[in-house]
């Protein structure tokens, strides 16, 4: 099998000793693309910022691997570094710091001191995505999210998975915000990254987005777990009926994370 | 504790300096006046700093230093300062209290440009600096430290722009304090003259580590009818000076003064830079960074002060403290009565790397006008871990990040100073300070 795997096995995190995941299970192969989706405040951030390491997120047990590797040993850098990915619903803003100069230092970031990426292929790989993914080249030189409107935000996400090309990528609501065209737009950068070494996990709401990038497999989180998983035509339904069938099928009655079934 | 306040220099020892140099007799008496001075006045008092103990007496006054014949003479950190491949034409070294170093373009010469060393300008210039020098910004009697920056004056440049010249090429000085004991009483005497415009920028640099001595700086700056100079500098003292930098600026009717100043000492550090926008639409910019390591102390105070009717003064104000550092800035913008129309805004940040670091940010308006504007901004905080995560979640180290932080937060001051090889430099001496 081509590209790396990521096995998340029974994962509880709590964030300031309120327990918010509550034991999920989840692989994702390269190659796969997943989506995960349900209700708000039902821990879908909290999974992708745990896997991340968010500093703020306490990981009480289960494992994150990475081809059998310990991620939860490893620092934010490292876990990059590794191939994890995280296009973040609230990316931060960093004043004085262009967002060519942070692309440039995240490429070398993983190339050996003395074999950093020239500047003129550097320059070329960034004006190709920048086309690709219709953002205008000034963008580029304005600081990293600095003033970038919702929409912007999210192109600059994406524009760095494509250079930056990791194995697992978690894109966490990539698509809100975004206008019908922007929509179409990332998706097209998504997809142009989908072979057999890639894996992804896309958080989203919105089966509108599914419609650009079919996954494999759909899970519902609630209460802080996967409580259902399928395939494409799960978030058809889910689009059509919402979330009450699921919660009556499980008996749920609050689906937050305030609640144990 | 005592602190020997006492001066070591006296009426006939500044006499026979005077002399030594051939000054014209009422810069002798200015000398002079002003020593008569020193003990009445009070030292400045800074806001929310304690200099009372600081050492502004205790130096050796006079050192000479050689000319060289080549740049590539100089020590390589003074090299760092200009572009080898590019060696910029109107460039002055000042080393100790001589000329090391000078050349001026042909052009400039031709455009009646004077670009020269205070002293010689005090034999070739006469008129033009009495006519100047500490007039109409900077007044002897101010305090202790004007009153002995007066008296003991012992360097210094003075440049003057004729009517309706542009000077295109910037024009650079390093002053190299080679002599690890020697103080420097440096003035600086900027003059546009109206309708020009100039690009001026300086060096200060020292490596006393451990001797103790004395910088005590003032710059004047004057911007006549409708004259623009962008001014530039980098202040690198090392840990053994107490400085005590004062620049200040009056610009007139439609004169623009901006100011990119990188305060980059590692000893204690009284440092102001006030404009006085005198004419109707003159504007000034004025920024600053700092970087404090160690034990050192700071005290920065940016101030303009609207005369001119639709005057725009704006500060920003951007500092790192490592750790025990402390910095203190003060933001002041005043406009006077009459000064309707006239916009005062600031922006004073601190970032604080340590747990001892400290940092304040004291913003104040003072206004005596109704039809004006005027907003500011003030926060000392630390580097947000959010940012740092997200850096490193595209695989940055947490050094290399903070770092990346640490530029960007002082790039907007870095990126406007006016001549490449000194942005580098600072941005070099950033580097240095932080890590
Ligand atoms: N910093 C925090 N402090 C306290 N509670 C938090 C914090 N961050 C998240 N939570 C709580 O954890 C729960 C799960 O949040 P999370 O952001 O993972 O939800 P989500 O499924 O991504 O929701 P949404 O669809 O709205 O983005 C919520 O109840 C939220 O309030
Ligand atoms: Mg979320």
């Amino acid at each position: 099998m081509a590209g790396s795997t990521l096995e998340i096995k029974n994962l509880h995190v709590s964030i300031e000793d309120k327990e918010i995941l509550k034991g999920v299970d989840l692989t994702i192969n390269g190659g796969e693309f997943h989506a995960v989706m349900g209700p708000n405040g039902t821990g879908k951030s909290t999974l992708a910022s745990a896997i991340m390491g968010h500093p703020k997120y306490e990981i009480t047990e289960g494992s994150v691997l990475l081809d059998g590797e310990d991620v939860l040993e490893m620092e934010v850098d490292e876990r990059a570094r590794a191939g994890l990915f995280l296009a973040m619903q609230y990316p931060s803003e960093i004043s004085g710091v262009t967002t060519s100069d942070f692309l440039r230092s995240s490429i070398n970031a993983r190339r050996e001191e003395g074999d950093e990426i020239p500047l003129m292929k550097f320059i070329k790989e960034m004006d190709e995505a920048l086309d690709y993914l219709e953002i205008d080249k000034n963008m580029a030189q304005r600081y990293l999210n600095e003033g970038f409107s919702g929409g912007e935000k999210k192109r600059n996400e994406i524009l760095q998975l494509m250079l930056l090309k990791p194995e697992i990528a978690i894109l966490d609501e990539i698509d809100s915000g975004l206008d019908i065209d922007a929509l179409k737009v990332v998706s097209k950068g998504i997809n142009k990254l989908r072979d057999e070494n890639f894996g992804c996990l896309i958080i989203t709401h919105y089966q509108r987005l599914l419609n650009y990038i079919t996954p494999d497999k759909v899970h519902v989180m609630m209460q802080g777990r996967v409580v259902k998983s399928g395939g494409p035509e799960l978030a058809q339904r889910l689009e059509a009926e919402g979330y009450d069938w699921i919660k009556e099928e499980l008996g749920i009655e609050d689906e937050t994370v305030e609640q144990n079934a | 504790m005592t602190v020997d306040t006492k001066l070591p220099y006296d009426q006939s020892y500044i006499k026979q300096f005077s002399q030594e140099r051939n000054e014209p007799a009422w810069m002798k008496d200015l000398r002079l006046q002003a020593l008569e001075q020193v003990d009445t006045l009070e030292l400045p008092k800074p806001d929310k700093t304690n200099i009372s103990k600081w050492n502004f007496t205790r130096f050796k006054h006079a050192a000479t230093g050689d000319k060289i014949s080549s740049l590539t003479d100089l020590p390589a950190d003074i090299q760092d300062f200009f572009d080898k491949e590019n060696l910029p034409e109107n460039l002055l070294i000042q080393r100790n209290q001589s000329v090391a170093y000078a050349s001026v373009s042909k052009k400039l010469q031709d455009q009646g440009v004077i670009f020269t060393d205070i002293f010689t300008a005090l034999q070739e210039h006469e008129e033009l600096v009495k006519r100047y020098y500490m007039k109409d910004a900077v007044s002897i009697d101010e305090h202790r430290l004007t009153a002995l920056h007066a008296a003991l004056m012992n360097g210094g440049i003075f440049v003057y722009v004729p009517k309706n010249v542009q000077v295109d090429e910037p024009l650079q000085v390093v002053f190299w304090q080679e002599d690890p004991d020697v103080a420097l009483f440096n003035h600086v005497l900027v003059v546009a003259d109206e309708n020009s415009s100039l690009t001026y920028v300086e060096n200060y640099i020292s490596n006393n580590e451990k001797e103790e001595t004395v910088a005590n700086i003032v710059t004047e700056v004057i911007a006549q009818n409708n004259a623009q100079i962008s001014f530039g500098a980098v202040d690198n003292f090392a840990a053994g000076t107490t400085s005590y930098v004062n620049r200040r600026g009056v610009a007139y009717r439609d004169a623009t003064i901006d100011w990119a100043l990188g305060q980059m000492n590692d000893g204690n550090t009284v440092f102001e830079n006030i404009t006085h926008l005198i004419g109707d639409n003159s504007t000034s910019n004025a920024k600053a960074v700092t970087v404090g390591r160690g034990k050192q102390n700071t005290n920065m105070t940016a101030k303009i002060v609207h005369f001119g009717k639709n005057s725009e003064g704006h500060i920003l104000q951007h500092g790192v403290m490592k750790d025990s550092a402390s910095n203190v800035f003060n933001g002041i913008g005043k406009i006077e009565h009459g000064a309707s129309k006239s916009n005062a805004e600031q922006e004073s940040r601190v970032l604080m790397l340590s747990e001892k670091a400290r940092g304040d940010a004291n913003p104040i308006l003072l206004i005596d006008e109704d039809d004006v504007t005027a907003g500011h901004a003030a926060s000392v905080g630390r580097v947000d871990p959010l940012q740092l995560y997200y850096l490193m979640s595209r695989g940055i180290t947490q050094l290399e990040a903070e770092r990346l932080v640490i530029h960007g937060f002082l790039a907007p001051v870095v990126n406007q100073l006016p001549i490449d090889s000194v942005k580098e430099q600072l941005t070099q001496v950033i580097e240095r300070k932080v890590n």
